[in-house]
């Protein structure tokens, strides 16, 4: 073996090893980043939940804040419970979420099978208003929607929360352009076996868009479970508050504005359900999200 | 294929008769009030027709500092998240291992509830006499000196209103980019390092412009987005926005509905008006933008 080859290999070596430090640097510092962004994330989680345990009295006491509960307890639960109506606020959102999602799954499946099956004078007129009110914002519309719900002598009333939140022309968009892509041969056969266009919907299609439905219904359970604004305007009574009313009438007038453990005891029991089911239906709902999901 | 018009308007009735009341109607209806002078709901009266519902709004002084409020929170926190969550997704698509635990962190504030976590993130920044906080505490330790962000002075009180919407809107950013950065193809990367070519050059001349599709997208729904916070500002500084100085525009025209100063549809129309011109414009520039630099 002569010199020069030789020099020539370890040149080599150096270069790959150089090469694997940079590489394993940057691993590093990427798990460095995201573990940074999930302390971010799950550190507010932790802080509710640590201080939902903590006593009354130790919470106040601490003036350094401590990151365990001494002597963990579980009253700011019970508190949450009796001392404001937090489940009477859980039942109206539950029966709010199931009504307007159930109410909305009819409306839009039945519009978007005209839309994608039927064929009817002025249906491409009728789609492209459609569309465009995709683009108008709710602050537009919800000024009115307040007059009339409060015309028809609706408010603090479930149908006045209801019905104005039923309301989904994008669903509708997501659901036709699925409804679209059923091969028409399917629908011929249908009617050739002389299958009615409802029961046609019901056997073949919605079977088929399942995937669609079960996004669009979960997104719509995230909104809901989060109505804030429509809820806060149409209602005062507070047997009719859902959880985010809850909350704020918590915040502002609840246990005494001071206590706080079971303020946070209160935010965990309403986050718990959403999370968990998170945690169950996880790639359906990220899923979901991506596909027709905004925020903010 | 035969024409069923009955039939079809009978399926597309549920759905138009929800989106005649609930947004045709109030669309049409929000135009009205919005030049009817000083209608308010006590009274039922307006003494003109003009344009004096706009030069009120656009003169008052809480409508001005919400438009600043919302200007503020929209440049603040529209770049920083949209490049944070870049950083986040590059550093996810990087990685094999432990990248679905990741994910799911990564996507948990957008399955909770704005009021409720809102409340957690009020804990952790407020001072009281008790405690001052963990934010502050924090602060102390690096030798600075604590400050109350919720009831403190305006940046403060911007500064948590930013970091809690940044917050907020990750995950849904985190989760189209991760999306858009694995659909882009491998050959070009395969072909790039083929020919030497750096990482940094790789990120700027493939990632990129192969993404920059969604990254527009993405910076057009956060801007609208943005312009539309209401909840978590009611979240950090409770209901009464306007003695905060906290209020956004959106917040305003609920307030001028109903609350402290209610029951002014009008003023609340000529201001949901303008924040409909406002995101128009904005968005309209944004499109204009992106023609320029988007690569398809």
């Amino acid at each position: 073996m002569n010199s020069q080859d030789k020099n020539q290999r370890s040149a080599y070596a150096a270069v790959e090893k150089r090469a694997r430090v940079a590489r394993t640097l940057r691993t590093a510092a990427t798990y460095v980043l995201l573990s940074v962004w999930a302390l971010a994330v799950l550190f507010p989680f932790y802080w509710m939940i640590l201080t939902s345990f903590k006593s009354y009295s130790s919470y106040n006491a601490e003036y350094i804040p401590k990151f365990y509960a001494s002597s963990p307890t579980w009253q700011n639960y019970v508190d949450a419970f009796t001392t404001v109506n937090l489940g009477r606020y859980f039942l109206n959102t539950l029966i709010f979420t199931v009504a307007t999602t159930a109410l909305m799954l009819v409306v839009i499946t039945l519009a978007a099978f005209a839309f994608a099956r039927l064929n009817f004078r002025g249906k491409s007129l009728a789609f492209t208003l459609l569309l465009a009110l995709m683009m108008i914002p709710t602050e537009l519309v919800i000024i009115t929607n307040y007059a009339t719900i409060t015309n028809l002598d609706m408010r603090n009333t479930f149908l006045g929360l209801i019905l104005p939140s039923v309301t989904s022309v994008f669903y509708i968009y997501l659901l036709k352009e699925n409804f679209a892509q059923i091969p028409d041969e399917l629908y011929y056969a249908a009617k050739v076996d002389g299958t009615s266009d409802m029961k046609y919907l019901l056997r073949v299609m919605i079977p088929m868009c399942k995937p669609t439905l079960v996004t669009v219904t979960i997104l719509k359970v995230i909104e809901c479970w989060n109505a804030y604004v429509w809820p806060r305007l149409i209602t005062d009574d507070e047997a009719y508050f859902l959880v985010s009313n809850g909350i704020q009438e918590i915040r502002e007038n609840g246990f005494g504005r001071e206590n706080i453990p079971a303020m946070m005891a209160a935010v965990v029991v309403i986050s718990v359900p959403l999370v968990v089911l998170f945690l169950i239906f996880r790639k359906k709902i990220m899923e979901g999200v991506s596909r027709g999901g905004l925020k903010g | 294929m035969e024409q069923n018009n009955r039939k079809a308007w009978l399926y597309l009735l549920p759905a138009m008769a929800f989106l005649g009341v609930f947004m045709v109607y109030p669309l049409v209806d929000v135009l009205v009030y919005s030049f009817e002078e000083g209608y308010n709901f006590a009274s039922q009266q307006y003494f003109g027709v003009g344009w004096y519902n706009y030069a009120y709004v656009l003169h008052n002084r809480y409508f001005l500092q919400a438009v600043k409020n919302t200007f503020l929170l929209v440049i603040i926190t529209v770049p920083i998240s949209t490049g944070l969550s870049l950083l986040i997704s590059i550093g996810l698509s990087s990685i094999k291992r432990l990248r679905n635990l990741f994910q799911t962190i990564f996507f948990l504030p957008y399955v909770t509830n704005t009021l409720a976590v809102g409340l957690v993130f009020m804990i952790l920044f407020k001072k009281t006499e008790y405690s001052d906080g963990l934010v502050n505490l924090v602060i102390t330790r690096l030798g600075g000196t604590p400050v109350d962000f919720i009831d403190g002075p305006y940046w403060t009180k911007m500064l948590v209103l930013c970091v809690y919407t940044i917050w907020i809107v990750m995950p849904f950013k985190i989760l189209i980019l991760t999306s858009a950065l694995a659909s882009v193809n491998d050959t070009y990367y395969n072909a790039a390092r083929i020919d030497g070519t750096s990482r940094w050059r790789m990120f700027t001349k493939i990632t990129l412009p192969m993404i920059s599709p969604t990254i527009f997208y993405l910076v057009i729904t956060g801007f609208i987005g943005a312009f539309k916070a209401y909840s978590d500002a009611v979240a950090l500084f409770g209901t009464d926005l306007n003695t905060a100085g906290m209020n956004t525009i959106v917040g305003y025209i609920y307030d001028m509905l109903y609350g402290n100063s209610g029951g002014y549809p009008s003023y609340a129309s000529a201001a949901a008006i303008v924040l409909f011109f406002i995101v128009l414009t904005i968005t309209c520039i944004n499109l204009t933008v992106s023609k320029k630099h988007v690569h398809y």
